[in-house]
């Protein structure tokens, strides 16, 4: 008699059997310049459950390029765990030779070479084309949206949230939950949902008065006589990480005990199959999967991860989809009396040259696109440098921000936000409106310039140094650590709290931080209401105008201990 | 766990007493207010569920709850607090369950104590370390 246990290891190993075959079928394929949508979309059915996720778009409706991270460090148990490996240890981990087009997908290394050769990645078109193939296989296929969906571009800021609603809405979702969606305020949140087709599921969204359930904590579906169950979990830390003052009338938090209450509360009613819809961020969920029990599956977002193959924690395995629309995660599950027997699992990368666009789905996006034609397309610059965000510590976008910052605003020390959207341009691009928008995009971009000391100063710094590199997962908000310009620092990640930044120093004259002086310090993204300043899109969007050219110097005024 | 709002009222009207306990702040205040409270005997663990955040959403308001079947009294302690002594609830023999909610101020990041003395004269103790921070950057 297999135990369960074991039949999942036996499956996971053939997951991988399939990953790699299918890894060297694109090699071969890319050798004869031939990489197909067949290829891409080929997935022997197994079981009785079909699985669709996607998570984390951020409103990128049109094919991006997106560098997936050079730094991306886990402490405590997560050190050297996938998610927290990148570059050659990332393709070590998961067989994927060199410059294959997984490696490009997957991994920065040699970024801008392989870009050329594959082509950008995502775009809703494609990714409609995805969803309609799978279905035409699997008709009662789920899909399952893991939120970070109405935010992040120019076209959604414009048109609050409402030309991602319809792109998912025809994309045919059948639950969601949420996060960014938030910072649009309660209210239209509140407004879009009513209109939903679908249910936006929160166990731990909660009324904050009165610290009872707020939304719909699950959904259950039926899928060839199998009853599954999906319980939404949104980001935990919405009134921490976003401005509270915008949905004040709500609480998150984990809420692990509530988590486990649900799953009883599912199983009770004899379920076959539960299912997590989770915005906690990898690490968060790897450990809520390792103590609420009577999960089956958790499909994770927030923290931007794509991971080539299920990670098993106990008896739940985890699904994480990565981000930007550059990957479509297909789960099927042979779910028998009320037990997951087996699985077979595929990320499916969105080569957008590959993947046909669907048509209906193309008109969509042109058509929510087209009021704002010229604006979008408007040249601010051309780059000569790699401009990307996704990383631990600065990314080549948030040093051009933080310029921009500090010329235009007369300051000393600039601050940029550790967010993990933001996507990417190639050297020789130009910097459209559309392009600066999605490194920049929200509705509390005012640019501040105020005086701070150096010891406030500081204490920002180990603030989000430890919702970062805390190792308890559940003290962890999933960002990355706030950018700085005019300001360089060491940090040692494995200190506590207090004691991880040290050698502040003022790059103009290379003096040491001074913790009693006041600077002029500038930045964008604060989280209390009644900022005021002009939108850091248009104070990039100033300063690209006047310098034309992009041309980034190597920027090493972070240095990085106890990694 | 969850309580409903009927629960909450049904609780604030029951044979339930609330006393807040004001002392002046001490250098060890909060050992010594939870010594004063078990008599310096030791706690054990478990049987007393304490539910707080791991990360305040306001630090001025962070709401937790406690369950400890079969208590007489539970105390709660905000151990960085300059007065750690945040509440004692009593149950009288008519309650129907031990367990209370409440919202308390936590000045800066800090462990929050319960404890709980059981109806043999015996004390059990859990812990939480609730993270007030400033927030911002989300990813």
């Amino acid at each position: 008699m297999i135990s369960r246990r074991e039949f999942l290891q036996a499956s996971l190993a053939a997951s991988t059997i399939l990953g790699a075959s299918g890894l060297s079928r694109w090699s071969r394929a890319m050798a004869q310049q031939s990489l197909t949508q067949d290829q891409l979309l080929a997935f022997e059915p197994l079981g009785n459950v079909t699985l669709i996720h996607i998570t984390d778009i951020h409103a990128q409706a049109m094919p991006i390029y997106f560098r997936e991270p050079e730094i991306n460090l886990g402490v405590g148990e997560a050190k050297g765990r996938p998610p927290h490996l990148t570059g050659k240890a990332f393709l070590d981990e998961f067989n994927i030779k060199p410059n294959s087009p997984d490696a490009y997908a997957l991994t920065y290394d040699n970024y801008v070479d392989l870009a050329k050769s594959y082509g950008k990645m995502g775009g809703m078109d494609r990714v409609a084309t995805i969803v309609k193939a799978i279905k035409a296989e699997r008709p009662n296929a789920i899909l399952l949206d893991g939120g970070d969906t109405w935010h992040g571009s120019m076209t959604a800021l414009k048109t609050n949230g409402q030309d991602m609603v319809d792109i998912m809405n025809k994309l045919g979702v059948d639950a969601m939950t949420s996060h960014w969606e938030w910072t649009y305020g309660e209210e239209r949140v509140k407004e879009i949902v009513d209109t939903l087709p679908f249910p936006f599921l929160g166990a731990n969204i909660f009324d904050a008065e009165w610290d009872e359930p707020a939304f719909e904590a699950y959904k259950i579906f039926e899928q060839n006589g199998t009853r599954i169950a999906v319980i939404g979990q949104a980001f935990p830390y919405l009134p921490i990480a976003n401005p509270k003052w915008m949905f004040p009338d709500y609480s998150f938090g984990i809420r692990e005990e509530r988590m486990q209450e649900v799953v009883d509360e599912v199983r009770g009613m004899g379920v076959d199959l539960v299912v997590c819809l989770s915005h906690n961020g990898f690490d968060v969920d790897h450990k809520m999967a390792s103590r609420v029990k009577g999960i089956d599956v958790i499909l994770t977002g927030h923290t931007h991860d794509a991971v080539p193959e299920p990670v098993l924690v106990g008896e739940t395995i985890m699904i994480a989809s990565g981000s930007n629309g550059k990957f479509v995660s297909r789960v099927d599950l042979d779910v028998r009396d009320g037990k997951m027997m087996g699985f077979r699992h595929k990320l499916i990368p969105v080569f957008s040259d590959v993947i046909e666009a669907d048509k209906e789905m193309s008109d969509l996006i042109a058509s929510s696109r087209e009021p704002y034609k010229a604006e979008l397309e408007e040249v601010l610059a051309e780059t000569n440098s790699l401009l990307y965000r996704r990383g631990n510590f600065n990314g080549t976008w948030d040093d051009l921000i933080c310029e921009a910052m500090l010329e235009e605003r007369d300051a000393e020390i600039a601050m940029s936000p550790g967010v993990r959207w933001g996507t990417t341009l190639l050297p020789g691009d130009k910097i459209t409106m559309e392009d600066l928008l999605t490194c920049t995009s929200m509705t509390y971009g005012e640019n501040y310039r105020m005086e701070m000391t150096g010891e406030t100063i500081k204490t920002i710094l180990e603030d989000v140094a430890d919702n970062i590199f805390n190792t308890d997962p559940y003290y962890q908000q999933g960002g990355d650590m706030v950018r700085v310009g005019g300001m360089g620092y060491h940090i040692d990640v494995n200190a506590p709290i207090g004691q991880r930044i040290s050698n502040m120093t003022l790059l103009k004259d290379g003096s040491d931080i001074d913790m009693g002086r006041n600077y002029v310090v500038t930045g964008w993204a604060s989280v209390n209401e009644g900022t005021e300043g002009p939108q850091i899109w248009d104070v990039v969007a100033d300063h690209l105008r006047k310098i034309k050219t992009v041309d980034l110097k190597p920027n090493d005024s972070v240095v990085v201990t106890g990694a | 766990m969850t309580m409903t709002r009927r629960d909450a009222l049904a609780l604030a009207m029951g044979g339930v007493a609330a006393t807040m306990l004001p002392l002046p702040a001490l250098a060890d205040a909060s050992a010594d207010a939870i010594a004063k409270f078990t008599g310096g005997a030791a706690a054990g663990e478990g049987g007393l569920t304490l539910t707080a955040p791991e990360i305040a959403e306001n630090g001025n308001t962070v709401p937790i709850s406690v369950d400890a079947p079969g208590a007489t009294e539970i105390a709660v302690y905000a151990t960085g607090n300059p007065t750690p002594e945040v509440a004692t609830f009593k149950f009288g023999p008519l309650a129907g369950s031990q367990m209370a909610s409440i919202r308390i101020r936590l000045s800066k990041t800090q462990d929050v104590v319960a404890i709980a003395k059981m109806a043999d004269g015996s004390f059990v103790q859990a812990k939480s370390t609730v993270k007030v921070t400033i927030g911002g950057c989300g990813g």
